[in-house]
């Protein structure tokens, strides 16, 4: 599981190109909307494209995405659990 | 008709330009077939949240919109007219290679919000909260200058006050392999000082951007008054020089009164005769410059000679570098700038002291 966090906040700083942040400068339990990393509704869309990609998960309700990416340690979870690749 | 002003000036190219202070002093060598903008600290004009979605390209035109804006002291403009040949390449090949790649699948959508021509000026834009004329001229090379002909004319008819002109071109991988398969660029790095003489076929690639603020008043910080700009898509070469007599007749000058000629030669063989004969015939005797061994070629890389001809007007300096030959000058009053690629887009655009 911590790999796949790492993994995360890896491919989260690369594809949404968050210049000024490393892997250890994000928390398991960091908002990544709003006050956290600060990202936005493009990059929801990102990242929804990304579960597809990487992992196989189709999110058919976008909105189910604002829970799932509350944080890394959640998106993790969600993952993990439902993960075809 | 109101007058038309360069109130001020920005330039990020392959050279150290961005610093209105200075007047090419530094030069920065290269011995290369491509070269690249040398970037200014972008962190100082653009927060991280929204540098992190900009390619070089839109980071180059919004960072030199606000030098021109700093210069010219206005907060907005009346307009955004902006030029560019191939618009943002990176955010284009971005997003036709991950359709290529993910066989039509798993498209993402910053590339391709960022990889329209206009992408730039609606920066720019947003940057200033500027709801006015915003516009985009995609005209290969007489792109800026279509961009700065729409603005000289709102200013003329004084339907604007004050204009934001630019043009922007930045480099991406992809393209500029299919420009060496077509032999548009050099098979062989030049320097700054062999390039006009290379004898080779192509030119040397680089990107850039140039701002300039426009307006119908005169501003202390003012380069030149912008007198006329003309473009013709295609002109044959014998054409050439009795095309710039008639331009200058329109504008009750002759030959004669030209002070300083801005050539943009960029050393294709092919194509530097269009120049050659000019300053070997009725340009022999003014001073000529030229600028694309410093900059390179790119589809509005005429901007810089703009910028060359405002800098040379406002500081009344000739730098070594960009002489072609030697004629005292007691005064520079008027300048010329005559460019073309590949034998068609030429631009003629006048500027007076």
């Amino acid at each position: 599981m911590s790999e796949l966090k790492e993994e995360l906040k890896a491919k989260i700083i690369e594809q949404l190109n968050l210049e000024d942040v490393s892997v250890a400068e994000i928390a398991d339990d960091d908002a990544l909307f709003g006050d956290g990393l600060g990202l936005d509704s493009i990059d929801a869309l990102e990242l929804i494209v990304m579960l597809d990609k990487d992992y196989g998960i189709r999110l058919s309700d976008p909105k189910e995405g604002r829970k799932i990416f509350e944080s890394v340690q959640v998106m993790a979870d969600y993952i993990e659990e439902h993960r075809t690749k | 008709m109101k007058k038309v002003y360069i109130n001020s000036i920005a330039s990020i190219s392959p050279q150290k330009t961005f610093d209105n202070t200075i007047f090419l002093d530094e030069i920065t060598d290269y011995n290369d077939t491509v070269i690249f903008a040398v970037d200014p600290d972008y962190k100082q004009y653009i927060p991280p949240a929204a540098a992190r979605r900009m390619a070089k390209g839109i980071k180059m035109g919004v960072v030199a919109s606000k030098i021109a804006m700093e210069e010219a002291g206005i907060e907005t403009v009346d307009a955004i007219i902006t030029g560019t040949g191939m618009g943002c390449m990176i955010d284009s090949e971005k997003f036709v290679s991950a359709i290529i790649d993910n066989n039509e699948q798993y498209l993402t959508p910053t590339s391709f919000i960022q990889s329209t021509h206009n992408t730039v000026a609606g920066q720019v834009a947003l940057g200033m909260e500027c709801k006015a004329y915003n516009f985009t001229y995609v005209h290969s090379a007489i792109s800026f200058e279509s961009a700065l002909l729409d603005a000289k004319m709102q200013l003329e008819n004084d339907e604007a006050h004050h204009i934001l002109v630019g043009g922007v071109e930045e480099l991406g991988d992809h393209t500029t392999k299919v420009h060496r398969v077509v032999n548009h660029i050099k098979p062989k790095p030049v320097t700054i000082s062999t390039v006009l003489n290379s004898k080779t076929k192509g030119a040397v690639f680089s990107e850039g951007a140039n701002f300039f603020v426009v307006s119908n008043e005169k501003k202390e910080s003012c380069y030149a008054e912008l007198v006329a700009v003309e473009t013709f898509n295609t002109l044959q070469k014998e054409k050439v020089s009795e095309t710039i007599e008639s331009f200058l007749t329109e504008n009750n000058l002759k030959i004669e009164d030209i002070d300083v000629v801005v050539f943009g030669n960029n050393g294709d063989v092919d194509f530097d005769t269009y120049y050659n004969q000019l300053s070997e015939g009725n340009l022999s005797k003014t001073q000529q410059v030229f600028y694309k061994h410093l900059v390179g070629e790119n589809n509005t890389v005429s901007a810089f000679g703009v910028w060359l001809g405002s800098k040379i007007l406002k500081t009344q300096t000739i730098p070594e570098i960009v002489k072609i030959n030697e004629i005292k000058i007691p005064e520079i009053r008027t300048v010329l700038c005559y460019n073309q690629y590949r034998g068609q887009n030429h631009s003629l655009v006048l500027l007076k002291k």
